[in-house]
This record gives structure tokens, sequence and C-alpha cells, in this order.
């Protein structure tokens, strides 16, 4: 039976003062109390068709975890949810929970959606506090061993279920820390890199083993992880690290950077200890961050941290059309982040020391929606303005790394590069090797990451028994 | 952790290195190279595959020390160790067997320059090499060119050693006496790539330079490596390091070589005066 409505609005997360929190890198979000996580967890009406399991890519049990937490049991939540969701603590950060399972909440047809991001969240962190282990129980070995490509969501994912069916996995990772974009591309203030790295340890105590600074396609070709490994399956999970850059003049200029340099200079590399850690970085005065996706304010709001006095970000179009998860847009707006919309570069301009000066941008009207729906942004003629700064930040997209690609030659890409997986079981067209997250799909989210991950577990698992590539169509 | 077996002076400032490191020496082929850290906390930084003995699973690198992390490094003991190496990254040098192959090799670029002179005999081919630096101290690794060589040619700023000039001079004078390469490979200071492929170039003389920008993961996810190559925009540690000379933007790497300057002469300061502190401190001073 349904509830009575109570509350009509989320229950606030508390934040650091917006202030404060923008010279420092330290986790903006604070987490729900306890009183506070119940109390929104009973703001659930327990509906009939329960929506929001479908709109959560790995099918957590929400309702039910969502009673759990209203009713107190902290630990059966932490079950319910850990049986499902590989790195609740991640998840219940970064997830566009509004375009996902909190966009299918019967409450929020007409009110506030229950904070079900915020409640996976509490449960993820309070049961880390109570040293409590995910359900992980590993099965007897199976002398089966596989392969596993990239340490991000995707590859975690294949490894930690794999592992649990008793099969031998090593991950091998091109960067001396394991995590993928969650250790170098998003901040410690929105994602703290010491729950990356329990996560990461508890794959270990499965027996994962995860081996650092191997780069496939160069310390070992895919084909050699099967003959001279002796990998009977191979899992692609290598992200779609490959930045792009507008084809506007003044690219090489100093102070341009791509946000995927910027942030694993500030983030993996600890940058923004300098001269503490031995990683420079170019602070400037005033920093554009091209784009309007998650990377873009991660970027920008790095770069207010680093001590620019201006942090400006430009998109091409409005704020409605911004990719990037919208909690992440009001805090950056909260913490003094400029914002201009409907404008798009055209070129940089330097100084005699080759050093950036200004960005030249034009500004944009929003025409006819394009191929992914968005009203697709018109340059308007003659609408040149430049704005000063000393560094720019280019968050506008990745595409493909080439690096397994060019040294795979059965293995089939698409016109942009990406791996051709099956949508359901992750199998390439050559046998034995599984792909998954963003090489697949191009740059998406943690959570479908996990579930490609989770979906070519799977069809692995059924591989090494059957030894049946599980249908390619 | 990868341990160092010996480290020797080559030159003033310039030190080899021969480091563990069993699974990169596996695929490695020259013109490639790793991406080390030193430390927690260290920089990552590329540094050429300068040599390989598989007997001891160790690559040899040579380091000029001219910032901080270099500076660290070459001062890490035999029985130290670095923390991370990568690799091999790049691709290999393209070498046709049996050609006849120039290398110029200048200053700390003769390390980079000398396993592609060994990749060049091994597959049948001919070396003459031209080894150059600004006075006699800085010529690094000169038997071992000779070794490899048909003609080993050496150079000097200032006349001290060899011949007195610079190694276009000397690339000047064998191509009108009428020498015939196939290619030149010359890998050394930006302003000696692009003296060497000015002279190539209008002899029509193919030339290959081996690029070294700032890098930081090495596996194409930054892009912080970029460079014009006729006109278009590359990444070094996956499409190079070695491109055609006469293609190069060389100005607008020099500008991107000079981003940090200011702050890489900060951080040497402050690790100067704790290195001073410390040997103080160690009654080494
Ligand atoms: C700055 C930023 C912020 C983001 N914010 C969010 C967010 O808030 N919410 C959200 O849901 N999504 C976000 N995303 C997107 C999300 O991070 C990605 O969709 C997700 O990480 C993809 O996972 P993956 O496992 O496919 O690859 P990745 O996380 O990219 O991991 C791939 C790993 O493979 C390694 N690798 C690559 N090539 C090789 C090789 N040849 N050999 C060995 N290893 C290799 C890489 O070093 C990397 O560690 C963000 C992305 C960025 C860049
Ligand atoms: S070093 Fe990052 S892309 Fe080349």
């Amino acid at each position: 039976m349904a509830k009575k409505i109570g509350q009509k609005t989320k229950t606030p997360m508390p934040c650091r003062d917006a202030v404060e929190r923008s010279h420092s890198f330290d986790e903006v979000a604070q987490g729900y109390t306890a009183e506070m996580a119940i109390a929104e967890a009973n703001r659930c009406i327990d509906c009939k068709n329960r929506p929001c399991i479908a709109g959560c890519p790995v099918e957590i049990d929400i309702p039910t975890f969502v009673a759990q937490v209203g009713a107190g049991d902290f630990e059966g939540a932490y079950r319910t949810l850990s049986s499902k969701n590989l790195l609740p603590a991640i998840c219940g950060r970064v997830c566009p929970q509004e375009d996902q399972c909190e966009a299918e909440c019967t409450l929020g047809v007409k009110f506030d959606a229950v904070g079900i991001g915020r409640l996976e969240r509490f449960i993820a962190d309070w049961a880390a506090e109570q040293g409590l282990e995910p359900v992980a129980e590993v099965a007897e070995p199976t002398g089966h061993k596989v392969a596993v490509i990239g340490s991000g969501p995707a590859g975690l994912t294949v490894a930690a279920d794999l592992a649990r069916l008793g099969h031998q996995v090593t991950v091998f990772e091109a960067l001396h820390k394991a995590g993928g974009v969650l250790i170098y591309g998003i901040p410690e203030f929105r994602l703290p890199k010491s729950i990356v790295a329990r996560e990461v340890h508890a794959l270990e105590r499965m027996g994962v083993e995860i081996k650092t600074n191997h780069v496939i396609g160069r310390t070992f070709t895919v084909d050699e992880l099967f003959s001279e490994l002796g990998y009977e399956a191979v899992f692609i999970g290598t992200g779609a690290g490959l930045p792009h850059f507008p084809k506007i003049p003044g690219l090489n200029l100093i102070g341009v950077y791509s946000a995927n340099e910027y942030l694993t200079r500030s983030n993996l590399m600890k940058g923004y200890r300098f001269p503490e850690s031995d990683t420079p970085m170019i602070r400037g005065r005033r920093v554009a961050v091209i784009g309007g996706g998650n990377t873009a304010m991660d970027a920008v709001r790095t770069a207010k941290r680093l001590g620019a006095e201006d942090a400006i970000l430009i998109y091409r179009r409005s704020r409605v059309e911004m990719p990037a998860r919208a909690e992440e847009v009001e805090h950056a707006e909260e913490e003094g982040i400029e914002f201009i919309l409907l404008a798009a570069p055209t070129a940089i301009l330097g100084d005699d020391r080759s050093r950036v000066r200004a960005i030249r941008c034009e500004r944009m009207e929003l025409g006819p929606p394009d191929a992914s729906g968005r009203r697709s942004p018109v340059p308007i003629p003659g609408s040149e303005f430049d704005i000063e700064v000393e560094v720019v930040v280019f968050a506008v997209g990745q595409g493909a790394n080439p690096l397994i690609r060019d040294t795979t030659p059965d293995l089939h890409v698409n016109k942009w590069g990406y791996v051709k997986a099956d949508p359901q079981t992750g199998a390439t067209e050559k046998r034995g090797v599984f792909a998954g997250g963003d090489i697949v799909t191009g740059g998406a989210t943690v959570i479908s990451a996990m579930g490609a991950g989770r979906r070519a577990a799977r069809a692995i698992d059924k591989y090494l028994s059957t030894q049946s590539p599980d249908g390619f169509a | 952790m990868h341990r160092i077996l010996s480290n020797e002076v080559l030159a003033p400032d310039v030190h080899r290195l021969w480091v563990e490191a069993p699974h990169v020496i596996r695929k490695r082929r020259p013109g490639q190279f790793v991406i080390v850290r030193a430390s927690e906390d260290g920089e990552r930084i590329p540094l050429t595959i300068a040599d390989v003995d598989p007997a001891r699973g160790a690559i040899a690198l040579v380091i000029q020390g001219v910032g901080k992390t270099t500076m660290f490094i070459n001062e890490l003991p035999a029985g130290g160790s670095l923390l991370d190496v990568v690799g091999p990254l790049g691709r290999p040098t393209r070498i046709e067997p049996g050609s006849r192959v120039c290398c110029v090799g200048g200053g700390i670029g003769t390390a980079v320059v000398y396993p592609i002179a060994c990749g060049v005999k091994s597959l049948g081919g001919r070396v003459v090499s031209i080894v150059g630096g600004r006075t006699r101290d800085l010529v690094i690794l000169e038997a071992e060119m000779r070794h490899v060589s048909e003609q080993c040619i050496v150079t000097t700023d200032d006349g001290s050693y060899g011949m007195k000039g610079l190694v276009t001079d000397a690339l000047v004078e064998l191509l009108d006496k009428g020498e015939v390469f196939d290619e030149v490979v010359a890998v050394g200071p930006l302003p000696m790539m692009r003296a060497v492929c000015d002279v190539t170039r209008s002899r029509n003389v193919p030339t290959i330079v081996s690029l070294n920008p700032v890098m930081v993961d090495g596996t194409g996810m930054c892009g912080g490596c970029r460079v014009q190559v006729g006109g278009e925009q590359k990444f070094v540690c996956v499409d190079g390091p070695e491109f055609d000379g006469h293609q190069v933007d060389f100005d607008g790497l020099a500008a991107r070589l000079r981003a940090y300057r200011e702050q890489e002469a900060a951080a040497l300061v402050q690790f100067r005066r704790d290195h001073d502190l410390e040997c103080e401190a160690m009654g080494t001073v």
C-alpha cells in the first residue's frame, strides 16, 4: 500500500560554506546525518509500480533499500545496496541521479523526488565507518585466467564480478594508480581519493591482481595476453581518453590545456600542492574553461581552488542544455564561477612570449534540435568579443585512444574508433575479447560503465565455461 | 620499484643509470622511451631507452640534470630505486634494412640517437655518425657510437675536441663531399634539430627528428605533448616521438617547452636549499 505524502521537498545536503570551500580541495558535500537520512527515506511513498528500479543501470532494489534506511536498518540497507552495486560510495557521489532513478520517482512527478543518491552515499559511508565489507564471498577457484585492461569503473566491476565467481583476474593499468577517471579526472572536492583507494583495496583483498604501469598495446599486446601470458579472455575497459581540441588558432600557446591534462596534473599528480609535489601547473589569475559537462565543471572549480580570481565557464548552448550533473552546476554557481552562455571560442590570442593573453569568442543562438535532441548553437555573425585570460582549458569531449586498436588488427571499431561490442554481452568480433565502458559508448557515466562491466562479466563467465562467444549478431 | 644497478657520470651533470625493468625490455625497440616517476609526489618524466641488457633485465637511461626531478634521479645510488617505470612507449624507429643513415647527436641527444644507430646496424645498414657537444666534456657516448658507425665525426663548439664547429658544419661537409644518405636522423636541442633540417631540406635528404615535449601520462590521454606536424596536430607520446623534421613546427614546440620554466626554477632553488641543509646536517659539507 502506498503511504501518504509527507515532506514535499528533498532534505537539503549539508555543504561546506561556498566561500571557504572555493579555496579548498576538501569535499564539498558533507553527507546526511542518520536523522536526515531516515527523514528523507521516509518521504518515499512506497508506490506500487516502483519505477525507480528501471531507472538504475545496475538495477538496485531501491524501494527495499530506502525502506530499510527509513526503518533505521542501515546494515540491511547496505546489504541490499552492495549486492548490486560494487561502488556505492562513488555512485552516490557522482551518478546523475536526476536523469536516472530519481527521474522516474513517482513522488517526483509533483514534488521533489526522493534523494536516492544521497541515501546511497549515506549508507555507503556509514558502512565504511563501521568497517562493513561488501557481500563478497569468493567462489572456489575455477582455474580460469582473465585479463582486464583499464582500472576505471568498467574494469573494476568486471574484475570484482569475475573474482567472486572464482576466476583469476589481473587488471592491467597504464597509469601508476588504479581507478581511471575516478582517480585522475574527478577532483578530491567531489570524490575523495581515499574512497577510490578503499574500493580498489577491497578488490585486491578478493584476490584480484592489479598491475599498474602496464600499457596494453605497448608493454603487451592483446594477442600476447592470450598467447604468452595464458589468459583465456580479455576485457577492454580503456575509457575514452583522447582529448579533443577545437580547430582554432592559438592552441599551442602556453596556458592552453585539455581538461584531462589540467585535471590529471591537479588530481593524479597533486599539482595543486606544487612545489611540495613536483608537477607544476600554470595557475593564472583569470581562467576560462570551455564546455558544459561534468569535466568542464570539475576543471573550472579546480581553477578557482588553484587561486584564480575569475574562473569563467564558456558554453555554447544555454544552461538547460548543460550535460553536467545539476548539483555540480549549482555548486559552481555558489562558488562564484562566472558563466558565459551561448558563446564559443574562435581563437586564443597570445603575447610576445607565447603566453595566453585572451580568448576570442562569438555569440551563439539556439537553432533547431540536432541529432542528440538538444537545440544546436548557431553563431551570430559579427558578434565576436575578447575575454582577457591567462589559462584556457578545453573540456569539449574526447575520442577513442588508438593504442589498442592499432596493435590489435582484428578488433573492429566504428567510424569514431570506438570498439564494436554487443551491448548485452560486451562481446567483440574478436574471439575471447570483450569490451565495455567509455571505449565502447564514448564518454558516458560511471554507472553505465559499471553496468557494461557487470553484463560483460556474466558473458565472460559463460564464455569460459562453454567457450562459445555469447552471440555477436 | 625498479632497482638501480649502476649510476655512472658520463659528463658534468649527465648520468647513465642501468635500471631493472624486465617488463619493458621484452618488446622494446629502438626509438622508444619510458616514463619514470622517481618517488611518491614525483612528476612523470619521459626518458629514452638508451640501451638494453636482456641478461640483467635492465634498461639504460641517460639523464641530464636540469631540473629538480632529473637532479634527484642523478643522485640516486646503485642499489636505490625508481618508483615507476612505464613502457616501452612511442612508436619504434622505422628502419629500412640495409639503408645508409647519418646519425646526428647533439649533447644528451646522442643517447637517443645511439639505440637508433644500433638498430640500423643490426638490420644490415651502415651508419655515419656526427656527435657534438659545446665542449669536450659534454661529448657523450663517443666510444659506443664509434662502435656502430663506419665513420664517426666529433664536433665541439669551442674546438676543445674533434672538429671545431657545430654538428651541422660536419653534416654540410659530408653532403658537399657527395656522401649519399637514405636518411638523416637528428636528435638534440631544438635549435640543433632545426638547423639540421634546414641543411637537409634544400638538399632533399629525408630527415627524422625525435621530439621531447613535456609529457604527463604518455598514453595519449592528456594532449600535453601535442605538436604541429605538417599542419596537423600530433601527440608525440603515441604518434611519435619521431617525425619528419621538415614538417615539424619547431617554434610551437619551443614555446611549449618553456611553459614551466619559472615554476621549475623555483622548485630547483628549493631543492638545492633543502639538499644543502641535508648535507650540512649529515656533515658532508
Ligand atoms: C573530469 C570528469 C568528470 C566526470 N564526472 C562524472 C560524474 O560526475 N558522473 C558520472 O557518472 N560520470 C562522470 N564522468 C564520466 C565517467 O568518469 C566515465 O564515463 C567513466 O569513468 C568511464 O569508465 P571506464 O571504465 O570506461 O573508463 P575510465 O574511467 O576512463 O578508465 C579507463 C582506464 O584505462 C586505462 N587505460 C587506457 N588505455 C590503456 C591501455 N592501453 N593499457 C592499460 N590501461 C589503459 C586508463 O589509464 C584508465 O585508468 C566524468 C569524466 C571526467 C573526465
Ligand atoms: S603525454 Fe599525455 S597525451 Fe602524450
